[in-house]
């Protein structure tokens, strides 16, 4: 794993936070070794914390939905937390549409938010 | 910068500098008696009248100190430091900047004198140690000026600001639910100032639904419009949900007729109506972005 | 009084250093942070066409002042072999090579003007600004400076 970037286990889920700008390809790498690490831990959701970028580009934006993708054909929920207000502004403007991603303020929101929607899945 | 071999500018700053510390240690020497001339000069000036005499020699003895040391390290970062402590000092007391110039070139003219007095005899000396004195103090001079009336530009903005806050209010209503009423005219400015507004409020006040009602807002055209959309997909990005009230019939049609997709907001009649799809959205366990 | 950063492109890297440059000029400049992210962003994205299309080129970002308002203006330059079809490459979902599309409608809509040259022989150049208007406050000492 290179660059600022951290994944951990937390019971049934990933907490994946990027903690700096990244190069291409360290976002590549951090998308990869989210891939695997969910393949290895059989999570069940996975948060992508994201409170540290300054910027998300197409780039970012593609990578996330791949996570998300990759996530869901292995049976796991995905959660965006953290992007900020300036960011949140320029990826509108810029029509990078994040959806079907589902967001959340921060990483404890994110949390419950799978916390939530797993109880419910499980209740259907 | 000059024709001159650097040895010889080597020289000749060296002959600066030990004729800096020299005047310096001159002027450290006899504070006392010279930051009590100063005082003298400033209220024969009328200047600082706000100020009791206390107070007067409270701040002389510091801006004393400091500005002889400046005049001894002569670093543009001491510079600005000694020129915002000072700005920071005296404007809460109501100082003008022409007292606050006045004072600092009256310091300047104290010590000068006695630099003066002190090497009169020598005529070359004295010239030289002008020649060090002088470019040292009227840097001072200007920094200190430049930076109170950048301080008060400074405050100007801050209250400009804050200003603007005030006129548009993002309303906390209760925990986890804001309310964004929009009056008037929504120009690409004041979209922007609302929606930056709106997501800092989410941020701080971790709001997990916003109502922004709509009702106060002049004309609704497909520029308004796309400024109402973008500050709902972003407080969506954000992890809140949005909805729209005061969305009357009629506007509901213009914004149809632009060709907008309804569909993709969530509206509610009125305030009240809005107030209640809020509390559901809540008791539910709030957001999924759509 | 116009202040020039240059950042040479060549690996993704560069785009890292490019971001943070076009950030803290805006800022310097005295645009918001939104707007300083805006102008971010759209570097990034022309500052990527040139590391995957070309390999090497530069960015110059460049203050520009005007009675009424301040600008920053960002020039994207490579000697590639060019853009075949810059009318596709302006549009919406265009894919392009890999799948990545230019990033250019994307990086014209966060910019207030944008521009696009680009052909085999001299390859491309983007050149886009993004303005803010002066305030109250730096009218007046403009007005002041001049008076003086």
């Amino acid at each position: 794993m290179s660059g600022p970037v951290s994944i951990l286990s937390r019971g049934d889920y990933l907490i994946a936070s990027i903690q700096g700008d990244l190069s291409d390809a360290e976002v590549v790498e951090f998308r990869d070794d989210v891939a695997e690490r969910l393949g290895s831990h059989d999570a069940r959701g996975v948060v992508v914390e994201v409170a540290a970028l300054d910027v998300i580009d197409s780039f970012v934006a593609r990578a996330l939905r791949s996570i998300a993708v990759t996530a869901r054909l292995r049976g796991a929920e995905t959660v965006i937390a953290g992007i900020q207000p300036e960011v949140a502004i320029a990826m509108v403007h810029f029509k990078l549409d994040l959806a079907p991603l589902r967001t959340a303020l921060d990483l404890d929101d994110a949390l419950e938010l799978l916390q939530r929607s797993l109880y419910a899945r499980a209740n259907e | 910068m000059s024709s001159r071999s650097s040895s010889a500018e080597d020289v000749e700053s060296r002959v600066d500098d030990s004729l800096l510390r020299e005047l310096v240690s001159l002027l450290r020497d006899r504070r006392t008696e010279l930051r009590e001339e100063w005082v003298h000069r400033i209220t024969d000036a009328d200047l600082l009248n706000v100020m009791t005499p206390e107070e007067i020699f409270g701040e002389v003895t510091a801006v004393y100190d400091n500005y002889v040391d400046v005049l001894e390290t002569g670093s543009v970062e001491t510079l600005r430091a000694y020129a915002r402590d000072l700005s920071e000092r005296i404007i809460p007391r109501g100082v003008e900047t022409d007292e606050v110039l006045g004072i600092v070139l009256l310091l300047r003219d104290v010590l000068a004198r006695a630099l003066f007095v002190h090497y009169v005899r020598d005529g070359e000396l004295l010239n030289s140690i002008f020649n060090a004195y002088e470019p040292a103090a009227n840097r001072i001079a200007v920094t200190v000026s430049v930076s109170f009336v950048e301080e008060r530009e400074r405050v100007i903005r801050e209250q400009q600001e804050a200003i603007r806050e005030l006129s548009t209010p993002v309303l906390q209503v209760r925990n986890q639910l804001l309310i964004l009423p929009i009056i008037g005219v929504l120009d690409a400015e004041r979209a922007r100032q609302l929606t930056e507004q709106l997501l800092g409020a989410i941020q701080s006040s971790r709001a997990k639904v916003v109502v922004i009602d709509i009702t106060g807002v002049g004309t609704i055209d497909q520029a308004v419009a796309n400024h109402i959309f973008q500050a709902v997909e972003a407080a969506q990005l954000m992890g809140a949900s949005a909805i729209i009230t005061g969305l009357s019939a009629k506007i509901a049609q213009t914004i149809v007729e632009l060709g907008v997709d309804l569909s993709m907001l969530t509206t509610a009649g009125d305030l009240q109506g809005g107030l209640e799809e809020a509390e559901r959205i809540l008791g539910l366990g709030a957001t999924d972005a759509p | 009084m116009s202040e020039k950063v240059r950042v040479s492109i060549e690996s993704d890297g560069d785009l890292i250093k490019a971001r943070a440059a076009a950030r803290e000029l805006a800022l310097q400049l005295g645009f918001s942070r939104t707007d300083a992210t805006l102008i971010a962003t759209a570097v990034s994205e022309v500052g990527r066409n040139i590391v995957v299309h070309v390999g090497k080129g530069e960015l110059t970002m460049r203050s520009l002042h005007e009675s009424s308002r301040y600008g920053l203006e960002v020039v994207a330059e490579d000697r590639g072999v060019g853009i075949r079809d810059i009318q596709a490459a302006l549009d919406e979902g265009y894919a392009g090579r890999g799948g990545l599309g230019l990033g250019l409608p994307g990086a014209r809509r966060l910019m207030d003007e944008f521009h696009l040259e680009s052909d085999p022989d001299r390859g491309t150049k983007v050149a886009m600004t993004k303005w803010r208007v002066r305030d109250e406050l730096e009218r007046l000492r403009a007005r002041r400076r001049l008076r003086s």
